[in-house]
């Protein structure tokens, strides 16, 4: 919302300067977003009367001024065709900055001529895109004067963001009520005397609303015949230029004035063009309106249209129609000042595009109090300005009884805002704002009536509201806030602990977090098992991000490629997000993926560099999987996987023969193509909430550590056996061989090849066995060795390697 | 010069010749050997006097003594030197780098997250979630934003194609939908926090159609906008690490909260450089309220008895100002370079006690 000061004081009676009534908008929630003082800017461009003006000895084009500033006469050389002798034009000495290029003058010499500062232009002066010649000023300018206060541009312009509740401040008058109300001068009193009728309106308007009367419950029109639409004056020219409006016609800058004035939108008909009276319904649908700003709307059904005997002729609220709208040639007119449902007027205006000052103020909601009023006011303006002779009123439909007594306990400020304020002054700051305030009721409430503009108010919260803001958000004193108990408490839950300890985790394990998108394109999802119509944006931004993602996985891969593009070919990247299965809350899940692409580790002197595979991710996943509490020995490792990961080299870690915790492996090459990586890449997921709680346990207490007085032993085995066979099943058998004694199996060497049967390889472990009775004999140690071979070569239909 | 000073000369003499173990060894046995000088002199106790031998073994003990620690002395000097030598021929270059250890790091926004939760934990404030996928009920109506309202338009909302039951189904274009979760399975004292994704279809230089929110929300029967203030100033002071933080309310408009405010923080710009902290100019952060009673009835806590209070801000934007990250954009970019400059070791465990971050 723009406005000038000098249009706010036209409200408001006030010395406060222009920095106190911008501070105290914001303090009253009217947050000025800009505030343009052209009369600061212009200071240095003063008011210069051209006394001479010679051609230029040494250019066609160039003419050689002497300029009267006022203080001295200054020679300048100056390249406009309206450059002459006598004009007053806008001067800027040497020294000044130009505000359109920010460029500094400098007294310099063009083509032997001295050049002592500038004629300026509209455009060099920021003012308009014109730049055929330099600004001609009044004769009557007074020399050496600033120039901004002779063509009424020293008026500060405040731009205020007015918040969707504050309808009532898109109208300079509500800002300047809520200005007086802070103590911040007096808003002037407004009567706008009826003007009476001089005979019937030869248009009618009618409802045919049906069941939707709530459409538009008021419509008061007037017809004005015999006026003239030359245009406004410049007074009424000047507001509007200042807030960026186009000055067109008296007729049309009179709505727009008033639109901004006092909120009140209207609309002007052209009474030749149309024909017959006007009916105010409900589209069916179809019907199709040229619009003022020059494109045609097709109207759906439902919306609220006004039209003649021929058709739709404006839509209510909205926009008007350009073959019934005023012209330079207009006599006759009917003035529309009506009231439209806000949520009516947003969906028409959502739904066709339209964005009107009208829409704008129709939509939050116009003061259903002041439509004659309104009206008058309209009527009194296009007298003043454009002559002719009024109708009486048209009035149809009555405007709805908004009125309503809130009751509020003065002693609610201070329970609710945290700050006293007295009775009376609450009382003074709603009577201020237009609010009634009654005589306090037996139960100690205040009743408040509300004015009939402020629509937003529903109850005293509201109100307290309006007391506090007024009263000074900065008073209200900052209380401590207090926890219950002197300790705090836990923050997070179990489950929710989990998930910042992975978080942690990869990081700690030289991993990268990244945060990506939930969506991306649907192709991509359908790769990792999503795509479901179900899942895709109705109104993406791009179909680059249509589409929820179903694990991270894809998300990280594009990052990858995003990195590999950049050089970065080596990277472990990771991220604890949502996956989505299906648009139920359950549907979403916290997926841990990770991605290891490239060479593990960076190259060095005395380490061999190696591409990442499916080992280290499956380090990822059992780190992953032990922080969040999961015994690596209730795991069972298989092999189905998801069709993303290679299918010999990868598997699925899982509890029971349902629950998938994890899987992980290296990334199909199909997969990998997609998204162009050539590379290793190996990928994991980890299902962190499929992941079953460990049962919640009173204390902290370990069990006992027993530790044995015996020493261990270390025994080294060879097995060859089939191929096929999985290492896992050598581990098992030699642990399950002896229970007692066998402590830990590990695999330390593989070997397939030369010296080995065909389809063969030997796999060798070491079996740490821990005595806990006695040191072990030598024909203890042949006896669980044997046992050891034994339970292996079964185990595997093997033999122990020779 | 008798013959035991002759065999002390000779063998000092030799052990000082002796340039090896192996010399030294040698001196020793043609000393202290069965066959040496010594047990040579030995063998002239048969030859004297009985009251004599006493006083000559005595001596030729002491001399025995003597020379064996001139050989043992010898023979340590020998082994110094020795070793010397050799940790000479095994010196390394360290110059050369140590093996690699891949560093990791966390991104702002977990860290940022996991300090507000640090500060506000503090305070009493549990973590609550609720799903990225919402319906208009929760994520509107219950949040007091009427059908058609022009502030549900402020949201750029992104739909999702409708629930089977025809509930209008979105992406939450807050968090604060979850206090609506959280109010209708909980009863008051409330006292949660909410951390999250939240989506709004935008994107330019200072919007991304994805970023993170957190929220608070109060319940109970007395809090107060004054304690409001009382919280956000502590937890501004906390967050931001800096002396001293100004805070700044200014009245404002969210349908849910009712008197609602909006939050500066104090800064200043001198110098085209962006301090937070006492200064000549006002920086907004967050947006916060009293519950406004259509809310509490929607999610069936009385108005009558109950009321609280609301914040909720952007975490991108908070930790852009403590960071001093300049673009929001490259928060989704994974660019490795970004992560690793801005990004954060996992030892950094934020606490109020051990510190925020480092």
């Amino acid at each position: 919302m723009k406005f000038t000061l000098s249009w706010l004081k036209t409200h408001l009676d006030t010395s406060a300067d222009l920095a106190t009534i911008s501070r105290t908008l914001t303090m009253l929630g009217l947050e000025v977003e800009a505030v343009v003082d052209h009369a600061e800017a212009f200071k240095p461009f003063v008011v210069g009367h051209v006394v001479e003006c010679t051609q230029h000895p040494n250019a066609d084009r160039l003419r050689v001024c002497v300029v009267d500033t006022g203080s001295a006469k200054l020679q300048v050389v100056c390249g406009a065709p309206n450059a002459r002798q006598g004009m007053k034009g806008v001067f800027a000495a040497a020294g000044t900055t130009i505000p359109r290029t920010n460029l500094l003058l400098k007294k310099t010499n063009i083509r032997g001529a001295e050049s002592n500062g500038m004629l300026c232009s509209a455009y060099e002066m920021g003012l308009s895109d014109d730049h055929e010649g330099i600004i001609d000023l009044p004769a009557d300018a007074p020399v050496g004067k600033p120039f901004a206060s002779v063509l009424g541009l020293d008026d500060p312009m405040l731009d205020v963001n007015v918040l969707p509740n504050r309808a009532d401040c898109l109208g300079v008058r509500g800002i300047a009520r809520d200005l007086a109300a802070a103590g911040l001068g007096s808003l002037k009193p407004r009567v706008v005397p009826a003007v009476p009728g001089q005979y019937t309106s030869a248009i009618g308007v009618r409802f045919a609303l049906g069941d939707h009367p709530e459409a538009c419950p008021l419509f008061v029109g007037r017809q004005i015949r015999g006026v003239v639409n030359h245009a406004s004056p410049d007074w009424l020219q000047r507001r509007l230029t200042a807030i960026g409006l186009r000055p067109i016609s008296s007729l049309v800058d009179i709505t727009n004035f008033l639109t901004f004035d006092v909120d009140r939108p209207l609309h002007v008909f052209d009474v030749k063009k149309l024909k017959g009276d006007l009916v105010v319904s409900l589209a069916r649908g179809g019907e199709r309106l040229a619009a003022l700003n020059g494109k045609d709307y097709d109207i759906a059904a439902g919306m609220c249209v006004i039209s003649d005997s021929v058709g739709v002729q404006s839509l209510g609220g909205v926009i008007g129609g350009a073959p019934t709208g005023v012209d330079a040639h207009t006599t006759d007119v009917f003035v529309e000042a009506a009231l439209f449902d806000p949520l009516r007027t947003a969906t028409t205006g959502r739904a066709l595009g339209v964005i009107s000052d009208a829409r704008y103020r129709f939509e939050r909601g116009i003061d259903p109090a002041a439509v004659v009023e309104g009206m008058e006011a309209a009527t009194r303006l296009i007298l003043d300005l454009c002559g002719g002779t009024p109708s009486a009123l048209v009035v149809t439909g009555a405007p709805p009884d908004t009125r309503r007594i809130i009751h509020m306990a003065p002693s609610r400020v201070a329970a609710l805002g945290g700050v006293d304020v007295s009775e009376s002054d609450s009382r003074r700051i709603l009577e201020a704002l237009g609010f009634a305030v009654g005589a306090m009721s037996s139960d100690g409430s205040l009743p408040v009536v509300p004015p009939s503009w402020r629509a937003d108010i529903e109850g005293s919260a509201d109100l307290v509201e309006e007391v506090l803001r007024v009263h000074g958000f900065d008073h209200i004193p900052a209380t401590p806030f207090v926890r219950p108990g002197n300790l705090p408490t836990l923050a997070v839950s179990r489950e929710q602990r989990r998930v910042l300890l992975l978080r942690r985790l990869f990081a700690e394990r030289g991993m990268t977090e990244a945060v990506t998108w939930s969506f991306l394109p649907q192709a991509e999802a359908s790769l990792f098992g999503g795509g479901d119509g179900a899942l895709k944006l109705v109104n993406p931004i791009s179909v680059e991000l249509e589409q929820m993602r179903p694990t991270p996985l894809p998300t990280l891969l594009a990052a990858t490629r995003r990195n590999a593009d950049r050089g970065f070919n080596d990277l472990a990247l990771y991220e604890v997000g949502p996956g989505y299965r299906d648009p139920t809350p359950d549907g979403q899940r916290a997926i841990a993926a990770g991605v290891r692409a490239g060479n593990a580790g960076a190259r060095h002197w005395q380490v061999a560099g190696r591409a990442v595979d499916a080992f280290d991710v499956k380090a990822d996943v059992l780190a992953a999987l032990a922080a969040v509490g999961v015994v690596p020995e209730q795991l069972q490792l298989t092999r189905d996987v998801p069709a993303w990961y290679h299918p010999g080299r990868s598997g699925s870690f899982k509890l029971g023969p349902k629950a998938v915790l994890a899987t992980f492996g290296e990334i199909h090459p199909a997969v990998a193509r997609h998204y162009d990586l050539a590379g290793a890449v190996a990928a994991f997921e980890v299902f962190v909430d499929a992941v079953p709680l460990p049962r919640a346990r009173a204390g902290r207490h370990r069990p006992l550590l027993k530790p044995s007085p015996f020493q261990a032993v270390s025994r080294d085995f060879a097995f060859v056996v089939e191929r096929a066979v999985v290492a896992e099943t050598v581990v098992r058998a030699a642990r399950d061989a002896d229970k007692a004694l066998v402590a830990a199996v590990s695999i330390f060497d593989l070997y397939e090849g030369k010296g080995l049967p065909q389809g063969t390889k030997s796999i060798a472990i070491a079996v740490e066995l821990q005595p806990t009775e006695r040191t072990l004999t030598d024909a203890d140690l042949d006896a669980v060795s044997t046992k050891i071979i034994t339970a292996v070569e079964r185990a595997t239909n093997g033999k122990l390697r020779a | 010069m008798s013959d035991f000073d002759t065999v002390r000369a000779e063998t000092r003499a030799a052990v000082e010749q002796a340039a090896d173990p192996a010399a030294l060894e040698a001196v020793r046995v043609a000393v202290l050997g069965r066959k040496g000088a010594v047990t040579d002199l030995m063998k002239n106790l048969a030859t004297l006097a009985p009251d004599a031998r006493r006083a000559y073994g005595a001596a030729v003990n002491a001399l025995k003594d003597e020379l064996t620690q001139l050989i043992e002395t010898r023979r340590a000097e020998l082994g110094d030197a020795a070793l010397a030598q050799r940790l000479t021929s095994e010196t390394v270059d360290l110059s050369l780098p140590a093996r690699p250890e891949a560093q990791g790091r966390l991104h702002p926004i977990s860290q940022t997250i996991d300090e507000v939760i640090a500060i506000f934990g503090e305070m009493g404030f549990s973590v609550a979630e609720g799903p990225d996928i919402e319906d208009d009920f929760h994520n509107f109506t219950a949040l007091n934003f009427p059908e058609g309202h022009p502030a549900r338009d402020m949201h750029d909302t992104f739909y999702l194609p409708d629930a089977a039951d025809g509930r209008k189904l979105l992406l939450r274009t807050h968090t604060s939908p979850v206090q609506v979760r959280t109010m209708m399975n909980q009863t008051p004292p409330i006292r949660v926090i909410i951390p999250g994704r939240t989506y709004r279809s935008d994107s330019d230089q200072t919007h991304t159609p994805m970023f993170h929110q957190v929220e608070g929300l109060v319940i109970d029967e007395t809090t107060h906008m004054g304690h409001l203030k009382g919280c956000l100033a502590e937890f501004a002071q906390a967050y931001f690490e800096v002396e001293h933080v100004p805070l700044r309310f200014r009245p404002s408009f969210f349908p849910f909260t009712e008197p609602s405010a909006e939050v500066d923080i104090g800064c200043s710009r001198k110098g085209g450089e962006l301090k937070i902290g006492a200064g000549d100019d006002w920086l907004e952060i967050l947006g916060c309220g009293m519950v406004h009673p259509n809310v509490l009835r929607h999610c069936g806590v009385d108005p009558g008895r109950y009321q609280g209070f609301a914040f909720g801000m952007g975490i991108e934007r908070i930790a852009m100002l403590k960071y001093g990250i300049p673009d929001l954009r490259t928060f989704f970019d994974a660019d490795l370079r970004w992560l690793r400059h801005y990004g954060f070791v996992p030892l950094d465990i934020p606490s109020l006690i051990t510190g925020l971050a480092r």
